[in-house]
């Protein structure tokens, strides 16, 4: 309807702003809660901002092993993302540019991944984690979702490195290039923005992801964020405006990924699953 | 190797007979499918295995302490017999198709809007993004604190209308389920349509203005041919992505779902991992993964993975 601005979308307009309320009350709630302090929070009227806010909540949460929770959040995204990518554009690389019948059967193989539920393999992973010994470490939580990354970011990669185009790869060739000079110095450059954007997706994924953590780690040590608030919410009970300054701390690196990296993560997932 | 062969090579003895400089270069120039490995094999083992691993443990029992034993075909007539696996089947099914009716009409009307070109559209599409961000525990946890019927928004506020046992009665918590989900995942889908219908040349809007469409009109003769591929993509994520809701689910009532909302995985988490029953959950776990790949062949067949894979080929 880009073309028709001249004429008010009404239905369009009125929808998107009660949309807007639906989105926006709740994440309000979320931030002004957390401000809150815990004796007046039950006689408050809820949707005003507080009158004497106060950060004694992120207090509390940063003295209950939050930083602990975070660095572990943070070293299973950077090892799920880091190894996902670097992985996932070799066998684009391969998909793309080879005629053989397995790189086009890898790639259907791959496909198929994507409509594996990753809940049905929580059992059989819990079985396979614990024989190997790998029950309650972070390594639990980073191998299945390098696995379970692997398909969609092969997916996106693939759809912008068949973009590149023939000649750059025949004239590397003639200059003698082998296969991971042409993969690091021509590949990796162009894909560059593709390469963000699965990234950020990626991090994403992993960062909030929950049901590995619950099943397959059990102590404090090895606890992520996710995770964490679910505990958090064991301990700190009826503590609510505790519960919510939780909420916003495991949020704001994701915050600042998405605040950054927002033009490419939107550009280039919805290039990716609709191309 | 015979002088006549040389002569007249066959195809295979072309293949893997002594290179020419040509077909050197083209065999360096197509990368070898040893790079594919690394992928290939993490995949495999984690992706793969388990549900071969899943298909074993579901004929013996196992209480996750001791080794499994063999019993057969036990888990499977007693899980598939059982009032929970029918409760759980019925609620996913219900839990698939209402959010994708949910869903569907409201990102297509919110991503058409978006496709717009007035700055304050790109404000709203940047705060309707916001909701991706958060977790599905930090969209729970907020939720149960909302809904709170003692010390919620609605006691808060003191409107009795607000203030219902949403999370312990089983219609309620169905539909608060519902919504949570449309909350996290409408914003991703209006994107999708939003891209789809700015991929749309603008001519043919102009071409319909000119010959006095209504906007209705223009909606359905210009814009939904247009964004056809678009409905089938999000479509498919939408109803894999529903059947397989837990995070949620576990987190908005504690980790002690009632009957309401017992939907399979939440089923198979509580068979496995709280009734320490991992034959019978491996048993559901089967059940799954046969119900993704329907979903995911049920599109393909119509269109889906297909379509977007021979776009791809035909690059």
């Amino acid at each position: 309807m880009s073309a028709s601005g001249r004429r008010p979308n009404v239905l369009g307009a009125a929808g998107a702003f009660l949309w807007l309320g639906i989105i926006i009350v709740p994440i309000y709630y979320i931030v002004i809660t957390s401000l809150r302090r815990q004796e007046g929070y039950f006689t408050d009227n809820q949707l005003l901002p507080p009158l004497n806010p106060t950060l004694e909540s992120y207090g509390k949460v940063l003295e209950s092993g939050f930083l602990l929770y975070f660095s572990n959040s943070v070293i299973v995204t950077v090892a799920s993302v880091a190894v996902t990518v670097i992985v996932s554009l070799m066998a684009a690389f391969v998909i793309v540019r080879s005629n053989r019948w397995t790189a086009k059967a890898s790639f259907s193989l791959l496909l198929m991944g994507l409509a594996i539920p990753l809940q049905a393999t929580i059992v059989p992973l819990f079985y396979m984690i614990s024989k190997a010994g790998l029950y309650d470490s972070l390594w639990a939580i980073i191998l299945p979702s390098i696995g379970f990354a692997i398909p969609v970011t092969v997916l996106i990669l693939v759809n912008f490195v068949r973009d590149i185009p023939r000649e750059l790869f025949d004239s590397m060739r003639v200059d003698g290039s082998g296969q991971w000079r042409i993969l690091w110095s021509l590949v990796a450059p162009l894909a560059r923005p593709a390469i963000v954007t699965v990234a950020v997706y990626d991090a994403l994924t992993v960062w909030n992801a929950f049901l590995f953590a619950l099943v397959l780690t059990q102590s404090p040590e090895n606890r992520v964020l996710p995770l964490s608030l679910w505990t958090f919410q064991g301990e700190f009970n009826v503590n609510v405006p505790g519960i919510m300054a939780a909420v916003v701390l495991s949020t704001i690196p994701i915050l600042v990924l998405y605040v950054l990296g927002r033009r490419q993560l939107v550009s280039g997932m919805t290039a990716g699953f609709s191309k | 190797m015979t002088l006549l062969t040389r002569a007249e090579p066959t195809v295979a003895e072309r293949r893997s007979g002594p290179p020419t400089p040509a077909s050197r270069g083209l065999a360096r120039d197509e990368p070898s499918s040893l790079l594919l490995i690394p992928a290939l094999l993490i995949f495999a083992v984690f992706v793969v295995a388990p549900l071969g691993v899943a298909l074993y443990l579901s004929f013996t029992r196992w209480d996750a302490i001791s080794d499994p034993t063999w019993t057969g075909l036990e888990n499977w007539v007693r899980i598939l017999g059982s009032e929970n696996f029918s409760n759980g089947l019925i609620l996913s099914v219900k839990v698939v198709v209402i959010s994708w009716l949910v869903q569907t009409p409201i990102s297509l009307l919110l991503g058409v809007f978006m496709a717009g070109t007035q700055k304050y559209r790109a404000v709203l599409a940047a705060l309707f993004f916001l909701p991706i961000i958060l977790s599905s525990a930090a969209v729970a946890l907020a939720f149960k604190s909302i809904l709170d019927p003692n010390f919620g928004l609605g006691a808060s506020l003191g409107i009795p209308g607000l203030q219902q046992d949403w999370l312990g009665d089983p219609d309620l918590i169905f539909a608060v389920v519902i919504f949570i989900i449309a909350w996290q995942f409408v914003p991703f889908h209006s994107l999708l349509y939003q891209a789809g219908v700015r991929q749309i040349p603008k001519s043919l809007f102009e071409a319909a203005e000119l010959d006095g469409a209504s906007r209705l009109q223009t909606f359905a003769h210009v814009t939904w041919p247009q964004i056809r591929n678009t409905v089938v993509t999000s479509s498919t994520i939408m109803l894999v992505g529903s059947l397989t809701y837990f995070d949620v689910i576990f987190v908005l009532t504690g980790g002690v779902p009632g009957f309401g909302i017992r939907i399979l995985p939440v089923d198979m988490y509580l068979t496995g991992f709280a009734a320490n029953d991992m034959g019978g959950a491996s048993v559901l776990a089967m059940v799954l993964v046969l119900l993704g790949l329907l979903i995911a062949l049920g599109i393909t067949s119509f269109s889906g993975f297909g379509k977007m894979n021979s776009q791809q080929e035909g690059l």
